[in-house]
């Protein structure tokens, strides 16, 4: 081993060793100012380092409040605030893309103990997180139902349908679509109901569209969106629940934008 | 008409100067989008961060479409992370490349710092110190922005509330040695000059006489805030959540007087007032700088 390549420390790697040193410490209040930093008065001034490290938190928080809303409102803005700088700490956003910030929130939220009276706030999150995401989801015109008339009865159950780039699903124990709408305007609302709920967030156009899907689709959504053919979904579905009702399903979900092509048997696809 | 002084929609890479009409522009903001589209007010251009475009679609790519066939569009960066030391994210240049071609700004403009490191995005800009290692580095990163966007950037000079102990070249030649290397142009943020400045005990009005200002397409204005440091010494924040202050304005003034007129832009990004608000900001620098060009007996658009 030859020391004397350790002692003459490249500048690259210097430098690079600093900036770590500094996104630590930016990150980490309890870590001391990194060292090389000075002020005009020659004297390290930690109080001059702690505005990096307030603008890197309050910037992250600012983040997340701009795309959980609703989960601010159930909690309170104080709570929300220590909630985020918990999770800042854990996650910092991948890309310069600060809108697409957050999208481990839903799971962080699950696992942190003090929101844990708060069971459905969670799963608010995840509907939170895909409305932003659908908001800036590619644009695609969705598939008209007439598209499914063209198709031959006996490939009908064969058929697989494409995802719209903006429809995701949210399934909950909690009425989680309805506590969402509840808190959309400046005054809280009751919520218009009290059990488990499946959500389709959608954008056929340029508006994002949040539904609460009838119960006895929920099964039949999922396994459609997750990639599925038709038949299987159906038989998912009817397994779920005997009450489903394939043409009402169908038509619906084709109605509000979560299909964006079709797939038959033999890989051709239509859009 | 905000659409007469529409100029050429590629940036001229070889002439020094930006083609951004030499008038007060306004940063976008989303909330003000359907006031400016129903109203059309007289602003020279609209600056957006490039990043908040990056997404792939939806409503605020419409509302950028219709600003841009409408007005000049200056783009501004925020996350290239410019000044790391580690390389240039290739994923996030291939964006801006996306961008440019897209939306066919007259401007493009990053900044002299960082905001990235392994763990994230660090959604700020952090400082780094002036070194001929940096400076190498920082000349070949920009070099890197303009060979994959095809278009010549201008780079901007920091707000910092630190110094480093290792830095041995000063900030104005550390910006002429990037442009002078690269060849890309500056950008010139007057607020910044004045929070630095006041932080780290030097004249403002001494640092713009220093300036570069032959190599500056573009200067910015915003608000600062103000609080004290350890030593009980004025630290100002660059802050971006109210009008410009008297002082910067002061030095603002300044610097046109010696650069001439230059495009102008007014950032408030923090608490953003109403439209009406930020168009009384931007006509106080358009009255500024069709006095200057008064003042030299040349017509404000000469330039453009």
């Amino acid at each position: 081993m030859n020391l004397a390549v350790n002692s003459t420390m490249s500048p690259a790697q210097d430098h690079a060793t600093r900036e770590a040193a500094f996104a630590a410490a930016l990150l980490d209040p309890a870590l001391p100012m990194p060292a090389g930093l000075t002020t005009a008065r020659g004297r390290p001034d930690p109080l001059r380092f702690a505005v990096y490290r307030n603008n890197v938190a309050v910037g992250l928080i600012r983040a997340l409040e701009a795309r959980f809303p609703v989960v601010e409102k159930l909690v309170g803005a104080d709570f929300f605030k220590a909630m985020a700088r918990a999770f800042i700490r854990t996650e910092q956003p991948a890309t310069p893309l600060i809108f697409a910030y957050g999208d481990g929130f839903a799971d962080f939220i699950a696992g942190f103990q003090p929101a844990a009276s708060v069971p459905y706030l969670a799963d608010v999150a995840r509907l939170e997180a895909l409305w932003t995401r659908a908001y800036h989801a590619a644009d695609r015109a969705p598939l008209g139902i007439a598209a499914l008339a063209a198709v031959a009865p006996e490939e009908l159950a064969l058929l697989r349908l494409v995802a719209h780039p903006a429809a995701a699903l949210v399934r909950s124990a909690f009425p989680v679509g309805s506590i969402w709408q509840a808190h959309q305007g400046d005054t809280v609302a009751t919520p218009a109901s009290v059990a488990a709920e499946t959500v389709l967030v959608a954008r056929p156009d340029l508006a994002v569209t949040v539904t609460v899907l009838p119960q006895e689709d929920a099964a039949f959504a999922a396994t459609l969106l997750a990639g599925a053919t038709v038949g299987d979904a159906a038989e998912a579905a009817l397994e779920a629940n005997p009450a489903f009702d394939f043409g009402p399903a169908i038509v619906g979900l084709f109605a509000l934008g979560a299909f964006t092509a079709l797939e038959t048997p033999d890989g051709a696809s239509d859009d | 008409m905000a659409t007469a002084v529409t100029t050429a929609p590629t940036p001229d890479t070889t002439h020094r100067t930006a083609s951004l009409p030499v008038r007060a522009g306004l940063g976008l903001k989303p909330e003000h989008v359907h006031e400016i589209l129903d109203t059309r007010p007289d602003i020279g251009f609209f600056e957006v961060h490039a990043e908040n475009y990056m997404g792939d679609g939806g409503a605020p790519h419409r509302a950028l479409a219709e600003i841009v066939s409408r007005y000049p569009l200056s783009l501004h960066g925020v996350g290239l992370s410019i000044g790391a030391a580690r390389p240039l994210d290739p994923g996030h240049l291939a964006r801006l490349r996306r961008l440019i071609e897209r939306y066919r700004p007259q401007s493009f403009s990053e900044h002299l710092a960082w905001s990235t490191h392994d763990t994230g995005f660090l959604n700020d800009l952090m400082p780094l110190p002036y070194t001929q290692e940096t400076l190498a580095r920082v000349a070949r990163h920009v070099d890197e922005v303009q060979q994959a966007t095809g278009c010549r950037m201008l780079l901007e000079n920091p707000s910092t509330y630190v110094l480093f102990e290792d830095s041995t070249i000063d900030e104005i030649d550390f910006l002429d040695a990037v442009a002078e290397r690269s060849g890309c142009g500056l950008l010139l943020d007057v607020n910044n000059v004045m929070v630095s400045a006041v932080n780290h005990r030097l004249d403002p009005f001494a640092y713009i006489d220093r300036f570069p200002l032959d190599r500056v397409g573009e200067i910015h204005l915003a608000g600062y805030d103000e609080t004290v440091d350890g030593a009980g010494d004025r630290l100002l924040i660059d802050a971006h959540g109210s009008a410009v202050r008297a002082d910067v304005f002061d030095l603002y003034l300044h610097t046109i007087g010696r650069s001439g007129p230059l495009p102008t832009l007014v950032e408030w990004d923090n608490d953003v007032p109403s439209l009406a608000v930020l168009l009384a900001e931007a006509n106080r620098v358009d009255a500024a700088l069709a006095d200057e060009s008064a003042r030299r007996g040349a017509p404000l658009r000469l330039r453009a």
